[in-house]
């Protein structure tokens, strides 16, 4: 454990009694003494704090610095307006995912990335490797990224940052608070409305004191941050998006906006344009038990009628919104209709079970005030 | 009546030659809001350390070991409704099941409850 790296506010979350277990290379608070139950739920019902530093924060600019990403990523950056947001995949030559992050952009030619700790060393490797001369990176590694999620989220952290009432989802500005830079962030991970907050690591502490001294907010660790995403669909690199997986099946065409699916432009464009066109092997779905009960947990297989392996579940667990057991998983195209009947092979043990939409609980983001 | 420990923490509370069984008040604390217990069937026979049931929490699946060889006589079928009393009384309503004992003598190789005191605290 010598080797992990510490956050800036590990001693902060000592002191709100953490348990931390390592995850991408960083000790990280995995649950709080509210129980990843208790903290989960908090988070649907009023305020969860995250500390999500261990993500990696990335500037990148220069002239051509947006012609040049978009060689990097399917999603169309030359049409977003200052303060934009938009959720992409960096892809490989062959179709698959190298990671998946947030662009925003905050100028003409300069933008931020936040993108996924596992991954932040190679994805920095992947830029120097494919960035032209003229476009610079940095890698702000003194600044803590903390989450504020839930729908209390907008009203608590307008008392500190009145910014945030009026900011809508995929919106960005910088402002300060108490006289500190800070990047304000209207996006997030749990499915909720909320914010992420990047501020310098000299004023970490203070600003996590004041959310803290806030009602209705609790810390929230990577337990419940993990359950949250997965009843609300979203994808964990490493699990659900991996360098064998596509963003078309992963179902991730929405993010692919219409110019790049027909001009495409960037690495694995040939491949992942074809399956736009023809379908893809295999797609990501959401799987539920049959008994209502037995969580299918990540890496369970899933066969047909025949006993053939058609799948396996990539992310599985319990959701406490849901009050059910929340599941994602690939299946073959033909066997990714909503009500298709499969077995997981649970323990050894045939379970029925059927395929469903991924999302389980409803997004509730704030796109219009 | 006799209560022994296990180091994979189940307790056996033995009346005659049944043995009640579940996981102790630490073992649930490790463990978080349970929400899925699989429970084996009335008269499967089972080894001493074989897998027999199963306990989900929100965290992870965990499975439950037969901490002496004998017969399934019965399981808790309260906790397929009610996961959750493997949290709020783990020693009592939240027992997982019942064996009838084949063989007393394994019984001298568990954890008397201070050796499994002082076992835990080891742990920590």
């Amino acid at each position: 454990m010598t080797d992990l790296h510490s956050l800036i506010l590990e001693p902060f979350h000592h002191e709100q009694g953490a348990k931390f277990a390592p995850f991408a290379g960083y000790r990280m608070p995995i649950q709080y003494p509210l129980g990843v139950k208790g903290e989960h739920l908090h988070t649907r019902d009023a305020v969860g704090l995250f500390d999500v530093s261990h993500m990696g924060q990335l500037l990148i600019q220069g002239p051509g610095s947006t012609e040049a990403l978009e060689r990097l990523v399917p999603a169309a950056l030359q049409e977003m307006t200052p303060g934009q947001i938009r959720y992409s995949q960096l892809t490989l030559d062959t179709g698959g995912i190298l990671d998946d992050l947030m662009l925003t952009r905050w100028d003409t030619d300069i933008w931020g990335l936040v993108v996924n700790g596992a991954c932040k060393h190679a994805d920095m490797a992947h830029f120097k490797a494919h960035l032209p001369g003229a476009v610079s990176m940095t890698y702000i590694d003194d600044h803590a990224l903390i989450a504020i999620q839930g729908p209390q989220a907008r009203l608590t952290l307008s008392r500190i940052i009145p910014e945030a009432q009026n900011l809508l989802f995929m919106r960005s500005l910088k402002t300060t608070w108490k006289g500190r830079d800070i990047t304000l962030s209207c996006c997030g991970y749990t499915g909720e409305d909320g914010y992420e907050v990047s501020i310098a690591n000299d004023h970490a502490r203070d600003f996590a004191d004041a959310l803290t001294d806030l009602n209705e907010t609790t810390w929230v660790g990577l337990g419940a941050r993990n359950s949250l995403r997965l009843e609300t669909g979203l994808c964990l690199y490493g699990n659900d998006l991996t360098q064998d997986t596509t963003p078309i099946e992963a179902d991730l065409l929405w993010s692919i906006q219409k110019r790049r699916r027909t001009e495409g432009g960037f690495l694995g464009a040939e491949t992942i344009l074809k399956q736009i066109s023809d379908g893809a092997p295999r797609k990501r779905v959401g799987l539920t038990p049959a008994d209502g009960r037995t969580p299918l947990r990540d890496h369970t297989t899933l066969k047909n009628a025949a006993g053939d392996v058609v799948g396996e579940i990539t992310s599985g667990g319990f959701g406490p919104t849901h009050n059910g057991p929340v599941s994602m998983g690939y299946v073959t195209q033909k066997l990714s209709t909503l009500g298709t009947e499969l077995i997981a092979e649970v323990r050894g043990k045939a379970l029925a079970c059927t395929v469903c939409d991924p999302i389980f609980v409803q997004q509730r983001y704030r796109r219009a005030l | 009546m006799t209560v022994k420990y296990t180091r994979e923490h189940e307790w056996i509370r033995i009346e005659g030659d049944t043995a009640t069984v579940g996981i102790t008040f630490y073992a649930q604390e490790q463990l978080g809001d349970v929400v899925f217990v699989e429970l084996p069937d009335a008269d499967t026979s089972a080894d001493q350390g074989s897998e027999v049931a199963v306990v989900e929490s929100v965290k992870a699946a965990s499975d439950i070991y037969a901490p002496v060889t004998g017969t399934i006589i019965e399981s808790n079928e309260e906790l397929s409704d009610r996961p959750e009393l493997v949290n709020e009384d783990p020693e009592n309503d939240g027992w997982f099941f019942k064996m009838q004992l084949s063989d007393p003598t394994e019984l001298d190789d568990l954890l008397d409850e201070a050796d499994y005191q002082a076992f835990i605290q080891e742990e920590l």
